[in-house]
C-alpha cells in the first residue's frame, strides 16, 4: 500500500476532522501518519477472504426502555457549562 | 491502628466494627495527600472539604445501620473521565478544563450507594490516549516507587494514588490496557472486566467498542468487592450485557487444582524483558505447585492485535470526539465569533493536545472514502480472526498467563518523542479489548532497579470469577 502521505491528504483529513494545523504541525502529522500507516499495513499480510468484519464481540442488543422522564429540570446546570449563553439558550457564531 | 496499611475491605470492616470511622479514614488519606501529592500529582481535582463532609455523612449512615457493605466509609478516587455530578471532570484535557457534569457515571453511583467516599479525580492521559500519563494538560503523574519514572497510563493517576495510599482504591478505564498497565507499573491490582460487565454510562467515550471501566486496588479481595459494586445492568446503558447475580467476592478462594493455565509462546518471545519473563515463569511455577496444569501453547495472530487495535481505536475516537465543538460545553477559542466553522477548527486545535490530534487524524483517515475498506474494514476482519484465536485457546485453557508490559515503568520523557514505540508497549494488553475478554494485572515481583513487575491473567468472556480465583490463589501462595 502507498504510504507517502501528500500535502493534499493532510489538508483533507484536517477538513474531515475539523482541525487547523500550523505548517510545522502538518509536517509532523505527515511523518507520524506515514509511519503509523506503514505499521498498520501489516494487517495486509492476513488472509481475510470470506471473513465478516466484527463490530461487536458479544451479541449485544440495545436495551430498550419506556421514554419516561426521570430527571429533574437540569437546564441551569447544563447551560452552566456552555462557553457562551444568553437567556436560556446556547450562543453559536454565525452559521451563514 | 495504622489505617493506611489496611486494605479497602479491612478498612471497611474496621469501620463497621467501630474500631475506626469513615472520618478518621478520610483524614488519614488527606494527610497522605498533603505529604505526597506535591511530588506525585495523582489528582487533577481534589475537594478536601467536600470529602470531609461526605465522610461525616457516610459515618452517620453507617452508625444508623443504613450502610453495611464492605466498602462503606472507604475513601476512593475516580479517574477524571468518569462523570461526577458537581465535581469538575476534565479528561486530562484543556478542552474540559471547566466542565462540571450534571450527572454521575453509573459506576460512580454504584460505589456511592455502597458507601465509598469520593476523595477526588485522578490524572490521566488526555482522553485516555497514552500509556504514561504524560499526555495530560495538568502535568505528568510520577511513579510512587521511583519519581523519575512514569506510573504508566492512561489511568496513571489512579494507579499511583492507590500505590501511594492517597486513596484505598480507585476506578480507571481500560480501552487498550489503561487499567492493567499502570497497575503493573505501580505494583497494584487492576482489572478490566468483560466488555459490558460495567455500564459505560457517564464514561467519556474514547473507543466505545472497547472502553470498559475497571477497579485499581491494593489486592485481589478489594478488586472483587469493587467489581461487585460496579457490575450490573442499568437502563441508561446501551451495552451492559447481562446482569448475573454472581458474587465476585465468593470467588475468592485458594484453589486452582485442575485448572488449565496456558502460556502463549508468542508472548514470551523477542521484546520481553528478561527480568519480566523470569518473574512470570516463577509465578507460573507457583500456580503449578498449587495444582494448576500449566503449559505453553501457540495463541497465534499476536502480531496483528496492535495494528488492528490502533486502527479501530483511532476510528472510533475521531467519531466520538466530534462532539467537542465549543458550543454546549468545554473550551471555546476566541477571535472566531464571526464564523462557525472557523470557531470549530480553532477550538479543537487549541483545546486538544498533540496525541489526541494525532489519533483523531489517523481515525479520520482510516474512515475516509477510498481508505475505509483497506484500513478500517480490514481491522474489523482481523479482529474477528483474533477473537477466533482466543475462542480456540479457551477451548483448551481456563486462563492465559502472560506479561502486562514488555518492561517495567519507563523514565519520564523517554516515551514521548516516538509515538509508535509507545504504542508497541501495549502489545500484550490490547487483544483483551479487541476480543472483549476479562483480564487482571497483578504484581509478581520487583526488578533489580526496584520497580514493580506485573503479570496478566486473561479468561474467556464472563469468567471474572475464575480469574479472581486464580489471581487470589496466586496472591495467597506468593505470600
Amino acid at each position: 500500500m502507498q504510504n507517502g502521505i501528500s500535502d493534499e491528504m493532510i489538508e483533507y483529513v484536517g477538513i474531515l476532522t475539523k482541525l487547523e494545523l500550523s505548517e510545522e504541525e502538518k509536517e509532523q502529522a505527515r511523518e507520524d501518519m506515514g509511519r503509523l500507516l506503514s505499521y498498520i499495513d501489516k494487517l495486509g499480510e492476513l488472509d481475510t477472504e470470506g471473513v465478516e468484519p466484527m463490530c461487536h464481540v458479544l451479541p449485544i442488543q440495545n436495551v430498550l426502555r419506556e421514554d419516561v422522564i426521570t430527571n429533574e429540570d437540569q437546564s441551569r446546570e447544563l447551560l452552566g457549562n456552555a462557553p457562551c449563553r444568553r437567556d436560556n439558550m446556547f450562543v453559536a457564531p454565525r452559521a451563514f | 491502628m495504622e489505617l493506611l496499611s489496611l486494605s479497602a475491605v479491612q478498612l471497611g470492616r474496621a469501620i463497621r466494627e467501630g474500631r475506626t470511622t469513615a472520618v478518621e479514614a478520610m483524614e488519614a488519606v488527606l494527610g497522605r495527600i498533603e505529604e505526597k501529592e506535591e511530588w506525585l500529582n495523582c489528582y487533577i481535582t481534589l475537594d478536601k472539604e467536600g470529602a470531609r463532609r461526605r465522610a461525616q455523612e457516610t459515618q452517620k449512615r453507617i452508625e444508623a445501620g443504613e450502610l453495611r457493605g464492605p466498602l462503606a466509609g472507604v475513601p476512593m478516587a475516580v479517574k477524571d473521565n468518569l462523570c461526577t455530578r458537581g465535581m469538575r471532570t476534565t479528561c486530562g484535557s484543556r478542552m474540559l478544563e471547566t466542565f462540571v457534569p450534571a450527572y454521575s457515571a453509573d459506576a460512580v453511583m454504584g460505589l456511592e450507594r455502597a458507601g465509598a467516599v469520593l476523595v477526588g479525580k485522578t490524572n490521566m492521559d488526555e482522553f485516555a490516549m497514552g500509556s504514561t500519563t504524560e499526555n495530560s494538560f495538568y502535568g505528568p503523574t510520577r511513579n510512587p516507587w521511583n519519581t523519575d519514572h512514569v506510573p504508566g497510563g492512561s489511568s496513571g493517576g489512579s494507579a499511583a494514588a492507590v500505590a501511594a495510599r492517597e486513596c484505598f482504591f480507585a476506578l480507571g478505564s481500560d480501552t487498550g490496557g489503561s487499567v492493567r498497565q499502570p497497575a503493573a507499573h505501580c505494583g497494584v491490582v487492576g482489572m478490566k472486566p468483560t466488555y459490558g460487565t460495567v455500564s459505560r454510562y457517564g464514561l467519556v467515550a474514547y473507543a466505545s467498542s472497547m472502553d470498559q471501566i475497571g477497579p485499581l486496588c491494593g489486592n485481589v479481595e478489594d478488586c472483587g468487592a469493587v467489581l461487585e459494586a460496579i457490575a450490573g445492568i442499568v437502563p441508561e446503558s446501551d451495552s451492559t450485557y447481562v446482569h448475573r447475580k454472581d458474587s465476585f467476592q465468593g470467588a475468592l478462594k485458594r484453589d486452582v487444582r485442575g485448572l488449565r493455565i496456558g502460556l502463549p509462546k508468542d508472548y514470551f518471545g523477542e521484546g520481553l524483558d528478561e527480568e519480566v519473563r523470569n518473574a512470570l515463569l516463577k509465578a507460573a511455577r507457583l500456580l503449578e505447585a498449587e495444582g494448576a496444569e500449566v503449559d505453553e501453547f501457540d495463541l497465534g495472530l499476536s502480531d496483528y492485535a496492535l495494528p488492528a487495535y490502533y486502527t479501530i481505536a483511532a476510528a472510533e475516537a475521531s467519531s466520538n470526539l466530534e462532539r467537542f465543538d465549543g458550543i454546549k460545553y468545554g473550551y471555546r477559542a476566541g477571535n472566531a465569533e464571526d464564523d462557525l466553522h472557523r470557531m470549530y477548527k480553532r477550538t479543537r486545535s487549541e483545546g486538544f493536545g498533540k496525541e489526541v490530534k494525532r489519533r483523531i487524524m489517523l481515525g479520520g483517515f482510516v474512515l475516509s472514502s477510498g481508505y475505509y475498506d483497506a484500513y478500517y474494514q480490514k481491522a474489523l476482519k482481523a479482529k474477528a480472526l483474533i477473537k477466533g484465536a482466543f475462542d480456540k485457546a479457551f477451548f483448551g485453557y481456563d486462563c492465559i498467563l502472560g506479561p502486562v508490559a514488555p518492561c517495567t515503568a519507563p523514565k519520564l520523557g523517554e516515551s514521548l518523542p516516538d509515538p509508535l514505540k509507545m504504542y508497541l508497549g501495549d502489545v500484550y494488553t490490547v487483544a483483551a479489548n479487541l476480543a472483549g475478554l476479562p483480564a487482571i494485572s497483578l504484581p509478581c515481583g520487583m526488578s533489580r532497579a526496584g520497580l514493580p513487575i506485573g503479570m496478566q491473567l486473561v479468561a474467556d468472556c464472563f469468567q471474572e470469577r475464575k480469574l479472581l480465583q486464580i489471581a487470589y490463589t496466586y496472591e495467597q501462595c506468593r505470600g
